[in-house]
């Protein structure tokens, strides 16, 4: 999902809505971090792997989560997806490549992808084949901050922050604090038709 | 943004530049990986179109579209018609009737790869034509250096040797400056293009003149013709006054690195010494190659291409 990150968003216009603010993106995540507590028991051998631009802040803060709940120091990865997206050939324009960091090995771990946005499942789809190019996981898991729906492809997602119904012409837009360090502080739904930020 | 062609860096805006450099930082790290290849240009056809040997340049191209997934056909003047009657142009339109996606070219005399990318379809890349330009050398250059010192902007570039006859000077020179480097060219009078201070270089005759206070020295190579032929009055003259040693290079600053294009005469341009360790940062430049036309092909790759059927 393509990041929209940034201070441009501004005031509510008519037809937006607030769906998550900053209280409620923390509280998400802290769910998060034990939800995959409790279904990775033990937990030693998770491998938190961030889709840039959006999904990095969100890896951090659930790395963070579950070093103060259970005293896990994971590793978080990031890996970008454009390189194998499958839309390139379509596209006029080359999208930018993003920052890949893997600092472990993924052989034999329960890799958690975390994006910011789920929807059509495409970018899922690209990071697996990524992931693959790296190695062989034990297992595949996703953490996505919003599903919005209008999936594409068979893909889950196991761990939702908040499941957000939308149309397929209306936008969701997280609002950041700029450096995009820390987990968004706001997640919108803007109508169609808006100018991008 | 970048054109359909890559054909030298005289064409190319300060923009284009870091973003070629940009996107190169990230086809770095793909190498760098055990798997050293990513899907993005499965099914593309790239052809390295080379009528004057070069087996670095050509397998740095190779190796770069193979790592994109792409297939790579080489087509080189020994093993096919180019050497009969049939004309450059034919060639080329002959190759753009089996529809490639990138076209590299090489060719002895400057100009070459324009006007085959004037009747093709398809985007030409240059890798060197005559002594104009050798746009992905100048890039590798660049972004070794910027790995190197963090920056490009504010530093000094000294380019050593054969300016008058050499395509990386002269690419090098538009795209440190457009980068925001002072360069300085350095060489016999002989070989100092009438007029190179229009290009915004300052020139010496004096190395030592040359390097003083420089952050990268860049040797280029001397051909054996030149030296035997009236430009120089010998090899071993050539060598003491404007071969790189560890001497020589006491003049640059303490942290200044050592680049050359290779292939090297060694002892000629270069000590052996100096070749093979740092400051110089000779092997890096080849392995920072195939990032960067890594990063030219995804880029010059990217017209929409017609679904199928259409």
């Amino acid at each position: 999902m393509q990041p929209a990150t940034g201070e441009a968003a501004s005031a509510s216009a008519s037809g937006d809505r607030v769906v998550l603010d900053d209280a409620s993106i923390r509280r998400a995540l802290v769910r998060i971090s034990h939800e995959i507590l409790e279904r990775n028991e033990g937990a030693g051998d998770l491998y938190l792997v961030a889709i840039p631009n959006g999904g990095v802040p969100l890896a951090r803060q659930i790395a963070a989560n579950l070093r103060e709940i259970a005293g896990l120091d994971l590793p978080v990865g990031i890996l970008d997806t454009t390189l194998y997206r499958d839309d390139l050939s379509r596209r006029g324009e080359r999208p930018p490549l993003r920052h890949t960091e893997m600092p472990s090995a993924v052989d034999d771990r329960v890799v958690v992808l975390v994006d910011d946005v789920a929807s059509t499942g495409r970018t899922i789809r690209a990071a697996m084949d990524a992931l693959m190019d790296f190695g062989r996981p034990r297992a595949v898991q996703v953490v996505a901050l919003v599903d919005r729906g209008h999936r594409e492809l068979p893909i889950r997602i196991d761990y939702v922050g908040k499941n957000i119904p939308t149309a397929i012409s209306e936008r969701v837009v997280l609002r950041g604090r700029g450096a995009g360090l820390e987990p968004p502080l706001e997640v919108r739904v803007e109508a169609a038709g808006r100018a991008e930020s | 943004m970048i054109g359909r062609d890559l054909l030298g860096i005289e064409d190319l805006g300060r923009d284009d530049l870091e973003r070629i450099l940009e996107t190169a930082r990230h086809m770095q790290e793909v190498g760098l990986r055990d798997v050293k290849r990513v899907p993005t240009l499965r099914g593309r056809t790239i052809i390295n179109l080379f009528f004057e040997s070069s087996t670095r340049t050509r397998t740095s191209f190779e190796i770069a579209g193979k790592r994109l997934s792409a297939d790579v056909i080489n087509f080189s003047a020994e093993s096919s018609s180019l050497s009969k009657s049939e004309s450059i142009l034919d060639t080329a339109r002959t190759l753009d009737a089996m529809a490639p996606d990138a076209v590299i070219v090489r060719h002895k005399v400057a100009g070459v790869p324009k006007r085959i990318a004037d009747v093709l379809d398809a985007p030409v890349i240059n890798a060197g034509d005559g002594a104009h330009e050798h746009p992905t050398q100048a890039l590798l250059d660049l972004f070794t250096v910027l790995q190197e010192k963090g920056r490009i902007d504010g530093l000094t570039v000294t380019i050593v040797g054969d300016i008058l006859h050499s395509r990386v000077a002269r690419s090098n020179v538009y795209g440190f400056r457009k980068l925001g480097a002072d360069v300085r060219v350095v060489g016999p009078p002989t070989l100092l293009p009438a007029g190179v201070e229009a290009l915004g270089v300052k020139a010496y005759s004096s190395l030592r003149e040359g390097i003083e206070g420089a952050d990268v020295v860049m040797a280029l190579r001397i051909q054996n013709e030149r030296l035997e032929g009236a430009y120089v009055p010998s090899v071993r003259e050539y060598s003491a006054a404007w071969g790189l040693d560890r001497a020589k290079l006491r003049f640059a600053k303490e942290d200044a690195i050592v680049m050359h294009p290779g292939p090297i005469n060694r002892g000629v341009e270069i000590s052996h010494d100096l070749a093979d360790r740092r400051p110089s940062v000779i092997l890096d430049q080849v392995r920072n190659g195939v990032a960067v036309r890594m990063a030219v092909l995804y880029l010059l790759t990217g017209r929409a291409q017609p679904a199928y059927g259409d």
